[in-house]
């Protein structure tokens, strides 16, 4: 029966039917062009709306006259004095609570010491809203930069030490067994082998406290700044400025996107490993 | 250098894994360490190794290491435990980095290791672009580097399919030949452990001890013979017997675990 005449040659009859293909489905690969056209889409017709008044423009202001809000912002040089404040605050309070993230969270990863009290403070602070110490922090500080650029490292600082300890756990142990049957010292073993092998956790914690980062950056900006992306969102709602609010929010948007591209690009530099 | 088991009993918590273990390893001399599943082999290995401390007993050195040695007792993992991130060659220079030697040094012992396991060529490579072979070899690539007097082998072969593990066993023949290494071979497989082994160091079930110390009439050369087949295949059996019945209880005892 299993001979190749049989199975070359045999005539195709009323009961013969083809094996049904049932494994379609379940792998959703996304096209390259999908997004970009979905999105066009959706700007296509929010335009439309607005340039046949569909929609009132003082409550949803055309993406034309975003555009333009943004450029003439760009043009008198508002914009640039409200995002460099912004991105000053953010820097500064990002590198702070990521330098004392990284520290801490090292320290509770290889210390016994560190880890029963570092776990019990971070578990009791973490989940506190950090804005809500803002005041609490003009008081301490003043009410120049320092609070709000306090409240920024605060609220990346937790999480960058959770991302960060549970990174150092991660590290299979028989890598680290390996180091120590060859006598490796302390100092190289964490640099050469926990390092490396934390900074997947870490990485993905960067993008984590980066949109952390940009909310209390307007959080705090919205409860007291003069300048700044946060307070110009927030006059320009007061005003009834919707083309302006709007462009203030198209602007924190590419920001958002821009350092989520980064940390991107930090991955494929760093974790090609993979 | 001898590596001496002496009266080695150890327990995790209330757990008797290896009870009164003593044996030596002779300088240049082969141990196999075979038992059924759960007998405590590994746990023997890595107390040997200076990785684990013993309930009782001790691991103790006799004898001068050779002069240019800089890990003694090195072990090679049945994981391979390579560094993900390195490449080949950075991974076998990995244990000379904190040495003493020069970057010239490094190099020229990162070369000879690379080139006694035919690793030349794939110097660049990373571990995920290995076949599982390939990686084992990069792990005694890395223990060749820092010129070990005894290997300490954790079933260096499980993770390996059955071709690849034949191939290998082939290097070690090569690698054990001039007898400048002793090695320590931890085991399951049996067939594994009459072809490389001087002596077999037989240990019942868990809590481990020494049931029979099976010496190998034959040198490895002659093992690799047509000739020899029979008489390996009944020292094999021979073995088998040995563990049977207890490697039965093991499974059933994992189990109900």
């Amino acid at each position: 029966m299993l001979d190749r005449a049989a199975q070359a040659g045999t005539p195709k009859d009323a009961a013969t039917r083809r094996v049904r293909f049932r494994g379609a489905g379940f792998v959703p690969a996304s096209s390259r062009f999908g997004g970009w056209i979905g999105l066009a889409l959706v700007i296509a017709v929010w335009q439309l709306a607005g340039s046949l008044r569909w929609v009132n423009p003082l409550f949803l202001p055309a993406p034309s006259a975003i555009a333009k809000a943004i450029y003439e912002l760009a043009i008198s040089g508002a914009l640039w004095q409200h995002v460099s404040v912004s991105l000053l605050r953010i820097g500064a309070g990002w590198l702070l609570g990521t330098a004392a993230g990284v520290a801490v969270g090292f320290a509770i990863g290889l210390s016994r010491i560190a880890r029963s009290v570092g776990i019990t403070f971070i578990s009791a602070l973490f989940p506190i809203p950090k804005i809500a110490l803002l005041p609490l922090l003009i008081l301490w500080l003043g009410i120049g930069e320092e609070p709000k650029i306090a409240t920024i490292a605060l609220g990346v600082f937790f999480s960058t030490a959770i991302s960060v300890y549970s990174g150092v756990d991660a590290v299979p142990r028989n890598l680290i067994r390996m180091a120590q049957s060859f006598n490796v010292p302390f100092a190289t073993i964490v640099r050469k082998v926990i390092w490396p092998g934390a900074l997947p956790s870490i990485l993905a914690g960067f993008r984590i406290t980066a949109s952390v980062a940009l909310l209390l950056v307007v959080s705090a900006e919205m409860i007291g700044a003069q300048y700044g992306i946060g307070a110009f969102v927030l006059q320009a709602g007061n005003l009834m400025q919707t083309d302006q609010l709007l462009a203030g929010v198209v602007i924190l948007s590419v920001f958002g996107l821009a350092v989520g591209k980064v940390i991107n690009l930090l991955e494929t530099k760093l974790l090609h490993w993979r | 250098m001898d590596l001496i088991a002496d009266h080695i009993s150890h327990r995790f918590g209330e757990l008797a894994v290896l009870d009164d273990v003593s044996f030596t390893v002779g300088s240049g001399e082969v141990v196999a360490i075979v038992g059924p599943s759960g007998c405590g082999k590994s746990t023997l290995l890595s107390i040997l190794g200076g990785l684990l401390q013993p309930t009782s007993g001790v691991a103790e050195l006799r004898g001068a290491p050779p002069a240019d040695s800089l890990n003694p007792l090195t072990f090679v993992f049945q994981d391979f435990a390579l560094l993900p991130w390195a490449n080949v060659e950075e991974n076998v220079e990995f244990p000379l980095l904190h040495t003493s030697l020069s970057a010239q040094a490094r190099r020229a012992q990162v070369d000879d290791a690379l080139r006694r396991t035919g690793l030349t060529d794939f110097r660049k490579a990373y571990p995920k672009q290995l076949s599982g072979g390939m990686r084992q070899r990069v792990g005694i690539s890395r223990a060749l580097a820092v010129k070990p007097a005894i290997l300490l082998m954790d079933e260096p072969l499980s993770a390996l399919d059955s071709q690849t593990r034949e191939l290998l066993m082939e290097d070690f023949v090569r690698l054990l030949a001039d007898g400048a290494m002793g090695a320590a071979y931890v085991t399951h497989n049996l067939e594994e452990a009459v072809r490389l082994a001087d002596r077999i160091v037989v240990l019942s079930r868990r809590p481990g001890r020494i049931r029979e110390v099976v010496s190998v009439a034959m040198t490895r050369a002659e093992r690799g013979e047509a000739t020899a087949r029979a008489k390996m295949l009944e020292l094999q059996n021979q073995l088998w017997s040995l563990i049977r019945t207890e490697a039965i209880d093991a499974e059933r005892e994992v189990q109900h675990a």
